[in-house]
């Protein structure tokens, strides 16, 4: 179900995307004008893995950047839960 | 246009915002029994809070022109503690019957820890032994793609469940599909921060098409919009989204999925 062709897509969203990338700048210069080291974190490395997942040239990059910030599923739960 | 809130606790609204949905062409709510924001200190206030849901919020909405439904049960958030929860799920039955219920709802996982499954495991029994739906809450940030296969797991197993019947609620990207593919409703809700906004929502409709699909609000006590399903409308419509579509979106589909109950009345 796609409504319009990429290219007017593209018109339509074109200053939402370059707001949302300058909002995103500005706030990993926040955190780097913080004191002290941030990119061991955890969540930082999060970051920078979904930073790189934005590059990627194909669409499922939100279901992509979803999975970056989800724990892991194991499928064998029950047996661990001992159920 | 006509819409249903499928999933939006209205205990935690006030009156000014039931008249701004009902302005906004609201006519139908879903209200789930969820968590207050602290732990009740006992089971009787789960039996307040069930009384609450079935004969006071249907009296607050009707001035407003608000048809109000209820799904009752425990959140994930106060199942912890098995033997508590299970208190409080002797007290369903004797609400099951009353004239707004839907079904139990919503339960899930929250920290998918052994005794969250465990009441969820007495919820769903619960549930098959009364014939009724359900709504699944799953949960927020890194635990949801983990608590909805883990949902998904139980309920796969459990051949009475029928998932036409079920909704899987608060889906995103990562899980949607999951839900969909196995014949489950899928809830979207519009949530400030975490969860979906209109936009993406618009986004999984076009990915995904309009078959099952649920849009709520789920605004409760929290930042959170009771206003949200219009604003996916709008969205839908700046799109250029037919009318058909989005009122199925929006009103259709909740009173399909709504109207296996046997409770349920056309508003
Ligand atoms: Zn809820």
């Amino acid at each position: 179900m796609a409504a319009s062709s990429a290219p007017d897509v593209l018109q339509r969203e074109f200053l939402t995307i370059r707001s949302h990338l300058i909002d995103l700048a500005a706030l990993l210069d926040r955190v780097d004008r913080g004191d002290g080291p941030w990119r061991d974190d955890p969540r930082a490395v999060q970051v920078i893995q979904s930073l790189q997942a934005l590059t990627a040239a194909e669409p499922g990059r939100a279901e992509k950047l979803l999975q970056i910030f989800s724990l892991s599923y194991d499928a064998a739960w029950r047996t661990t839960f001992n159920l | 246009m006509e819409f249903f809130d499928p999933h939006i606790h209205i205990a935690s609204r006030t009156t000014d915002d039931l008249a701004t949905m009902a302005m906004m062409g609201c006519r139908v709510v879903g209200e789930p029994a969820f968590w207050m924001g602290y732990d009740r200190s006992g089971a009787n206030s789960f039996y307040d809070y069930f009384r609450q849901l079935t004969e006071w919020e249907p009296k607050r909405c009707a001035p407003y022109g608000l048809r109000h439904y209820c799904w009752l049960g425990i959140n994930a958030k106060e199942a912890e503690n098995v033997a508590f929860a299970r208190e409080v799920i002797a007290l369903l039955p004797e609400f099951l019957s009353r004239p707004n219920v839907l079904g139990i709802g919503e339960i899930g996982l929250h920290k998918c820890t052994r005794n969250e499954v465990a009441t969820l495991q007495a919820l769903i029994d619960l549930a098959m032994q009364h014939q009724q739906q359900m709504l699944f809450h799953t949960p927020h940030l890194e635990d949801k793609y983990k608590g909805t296969r883990m949902i998904l797991d139980l309920l796969r197993a459990d051949r009475r469940v029928s998932p036409a019947r079920v909704c899987i609620d608060h889906c995103e990207e990562h899980t949607i599909r999951l839900a969909l593919d196995e014949g489950y409703w899928a809830g979207i809700t519009l949530y400030p921060t975490t969860k979906a906004t209109p936009q993406r929502a618009v986004d999984m409709v076009e990915m995904y098409g309009p078959e099952r699909i649920l849009v709520n609000s789920s605004a409760d006590w929290g930042p959170s919009d009771p206003t949200a399903v219009a604003k996916f409308m709008l969205a839908m419509r700046q799109r250029k989204h037919s009318d058909a579509l989005i009122r199925r979106i929006v009103y259709d589909n909740p009173r399909q999925f709504c109207g296996q109950s046997a409770n349920y009345r056309e508003p």
